[in-house]
């Protein structure tokens, strides 16, 4: 297998790398000198790509790739590869789920708390020297808020359960109701899941359907009381909206892993240090779901190049 | 909370009621100088109220209740002489460590906490403690606010949270409320308490060295007694291990605050969330350079919520012990 070329198609994880040369002979798109040529000339022997979730296939690279048979993402979001043109070309796509689903959990609750709690703002402000001079402001309490939460898949369901132990009432949006969640109200309508919670956690896969599906209605419905967390993907809110909403009190706070232009994050919500969170897509950022996210793309490659069952398909 | 010097006479509390309305019981404010913050609104309703620091000295012979807000300067030996006819201290917070118990014991004095309004507040908070420094919140949100994350790039990789093995310290309100909201995190609970509690499933050690020995994590919620004092010190430190975390919501002394310093600055320890300290407002400094440590100024208590809830405590307890009924959130020693 040492002679399969992988294309990697940016530094992604020191571990991965190390792992994918073990096996494979890895080319890395980076480290070419002129892109375009380079996949000229190696475009015959790549037969697979390894891509992250914010880079994915472009349309440019599958057409430059006619060897190609498989791409495996380190990610469980797929909205940057064409699953689609990937399926009619016959080109297998494997993706992470499961592995970094109580990460991306914990750390949606971990945002919620830290933005009712005003956790990042009482840390500068003791470290600034301020305490002895009286003391910090009330945060709000989280138990026993409600919680909605967009998207009740297997991330939305892992916030559902901790949530739940927090005595939070969960009400959920999703593109049908899940009858095995019946203790939780369903909404059909993502403004009136809005309208019911104190707090809305996006937590749904970036569709077509679901760009801006958090919109300025929404967001006036959650309200100047309201947070609104996203652990999905940056396009999922309609950012210049939540940053309005945000700097005019028309919602209370926010907390947010992903942006819609990453890694730039919108000069406003920098200065507004109180009410919002801010984290830099460190959703599955820990050393063991890093490792595990790895060994499923590394395993699904190998199942793929020994004929054998994709470990976790897409396509 | 902060306390200031000051040499003038103390500011008045708000909701005071001077022109009190003699047919309600009398209840003596027992608070700093420096604590002005307003009484809880409902109280003059059912009580007269009289604060100690401006009150005649003839009002303290015949009281029978103390309502301490504050913190408030110690309940000691020498205070209590001063009111022959105490029978009750109502203190507004869950650590009543400024409370000479045992001497109000010998008095026949009873002494009420605030129960559990606080209880879902703090365990929240030690929660979001935790996760903060296992995930980096505080440090990841400085990082993107320095505008970092398109110069340097991603933050380094966190520690995950689901499945830690937590150890907690002192098993009461706050400590079963903890262990409840974390184990739906899939985290191992195990703790240490004065008393095993074999209706709950989780695994108890006898000593802070054994729960240590096996927790990735310390959560400090007990009371401090002297059988507490420095109960997490350098030894349980050195076994919970370089990438042990130890979160303290209880007191800042449960924890051998010099010693933290030192094997947090060594990397003899993973990281710390702390929302106490032994001589609050007083944090030292050496822990401000470091990401793996969040501090929060004694914080956990309090959202509006809780203190709607306190006072309910508060004037419980109170109309309780004029009645004769029983109280609500007794200390039991």
């Amino acid at each position: 297998m040492e002679s399969i070329a992988v294309l990697m198609t940016k530094p992604i994880y020191s571990y991965l790398q190390a792992e994918l040369e073990k096996r494979f002979k890895v080319l890395k798109l980076w480290e070419a000198q002129d892109g375009s040529r380079f996949l000229q000339d190696q475009n015959q022997i790549i037969r697979a790509v390894v891509s992250d979730g914010g880079t994915g296939l472009s349309p440019e690279l599958m057409a430059a790739l006619p060897k190609l048979e498989i791409v495996s993402s380190f990610s469980v979001g797929m909205d940057k590869i064409d699953l689609g043109k990937c399926k009619e070309k016959g080109i297998r796509v494997s993706n992470t789920p499961d592995v970094l689903t109580d990460d991306v959990a914990d750390l949606a609750i971990g945002l919620t708390l830290a933005v009712l709690r005003k956790l990042p703002a009482s840390d500068r402000y003791v470290r600034s020297g301020m305490w002895k001079k009286g003391d910090f402001k009330l945060g709000t309490k989280f138990s026993g808020k409600s919680v909605g939460i967009v998207g009740l898949g297997r991330i939305g369901q892992a916030i559902a359960t901790r949530a739940e132990a927090f005595g939070c009432k969960i009400s959920y949006h999703s593109r049908t109701p899940k009858p095995e969640s019946s203790n939780y109200t369903y909404y059909p309508s993502v403004v009136d899941l809005a309208a019911h919670s104190d707090i809305l956690v996006v937590a749904c896969a970036l569709t077509n359907e679901t760009r801006h599906i958090i919109n300025r209605e929404v967001i006036d419905a959650l309200g100047p009381r309201g947070v609104l967390v996203n652990i999905a993907r940056g396009a999922t809110v309609d950012e210049p909206e939540l940053v309005s909403a945000l700097v005019e009190g028309r919602l209370g706070g926010a907390g947010l892993d992903v942006f819609e232009n990453e890694p730039n994050v919108p000069e406003q919500l920098i200065e507004l240090d109180e009410k919002v969170v801010l984290a830099p897509h460190a959703g599955s950022g820990t050393e063991e779901t890093r490792k595990g996210m790895a060994d499923l793309v590394v395993g699904n490659l190998v199942a793929h190049f020994e004929g054998k069952e994709l470990l976790t398909p897409v396509v | 909370m902060a306390v200031t010097g000051t040499n003038q006479s103390p500011p008045a509390l708000s909701a005071t009621a001077h022109d009190g309305d003699d047919s309600l019981p009398v209840v003596l404010i027992h608070r700093f100088p420096t604590f002005t913050g307003s009484l809880f609104p409902s109280l003059p309703t059912h009580f007269r109220l009289l604060d100690l620091l401006t009150t005649d000295a003839s009002n303290l012979q015949s009281a029978t209740a103390i309502l301490c807000v504050g913190p408030p300067p110690p309940v000691t030996p020498e205070f209590l002489d001063r009111f022959p006819s105490l029978k009750i201290v109502v203190c507004s917070s869950v650590g009543v460590d400024h409370v000479d118990l045992p001497e109000c014991r010998r008095r026949g004095i009873v002494v009420t906490n605030a129960g559990s309004a606080f209880a879902e507040d703090v365990a929240d908070y030690a929660v979001a403690l935790l996760i903060d420094v296992l995930r980096r919140v505080s440090a990841a949100d400085r990082y993107v606010r320095a505008g970092s994350w398109p110069v340097k790039g991603d933050y380094p990789l966190g520690s995950k949270v689901s499945g830690k093995r937590v150890g907690i310290l002192g098993l009461g309100r706050i400590g079963s409320a903890i262990a409840t909201r974390l184990a739906a995190f899939g985290c191992q609970i195990r703790y240490s308490s004065r008393k095993e509690k074999p209706s709950l499933p989780f695994a108890f050690y006898k000593t802070a060295l054994d729960l240590a020995a096996n927790s990735d994590v310390l959560i400090a919620c007990c009371a401090l007694t002297d059988e507490t004092f420095h109960v997490i010190n350098g030894e349980v430190m050195t076994v919970l291990g370089k990438r042990g975390v130890i979160i303290n919501v209880g007191r800042g002394s449960l924890v051998d605050e010099k010693e933290l310093v030192e094997f947090l600055l060594r990397g003899d320890l993973g990281g710390a969330g702390l929302d106490v300290f032994e001589d609050e407002p007083h944090v030292p400094k050496e822990l401000f350079a470091l990401d793996n440590v969040v501090l929060s100024p004694h914080s956990a208590v309090v959202t509006p919520e809780s203190i709607g809830t306190l006072q309910d405590v508060v004037i419980g307890n109170l109309k309780a012990f004029f009645a004769g009924q029983p109280l609500i959130s007794p200390v039991i020693d």
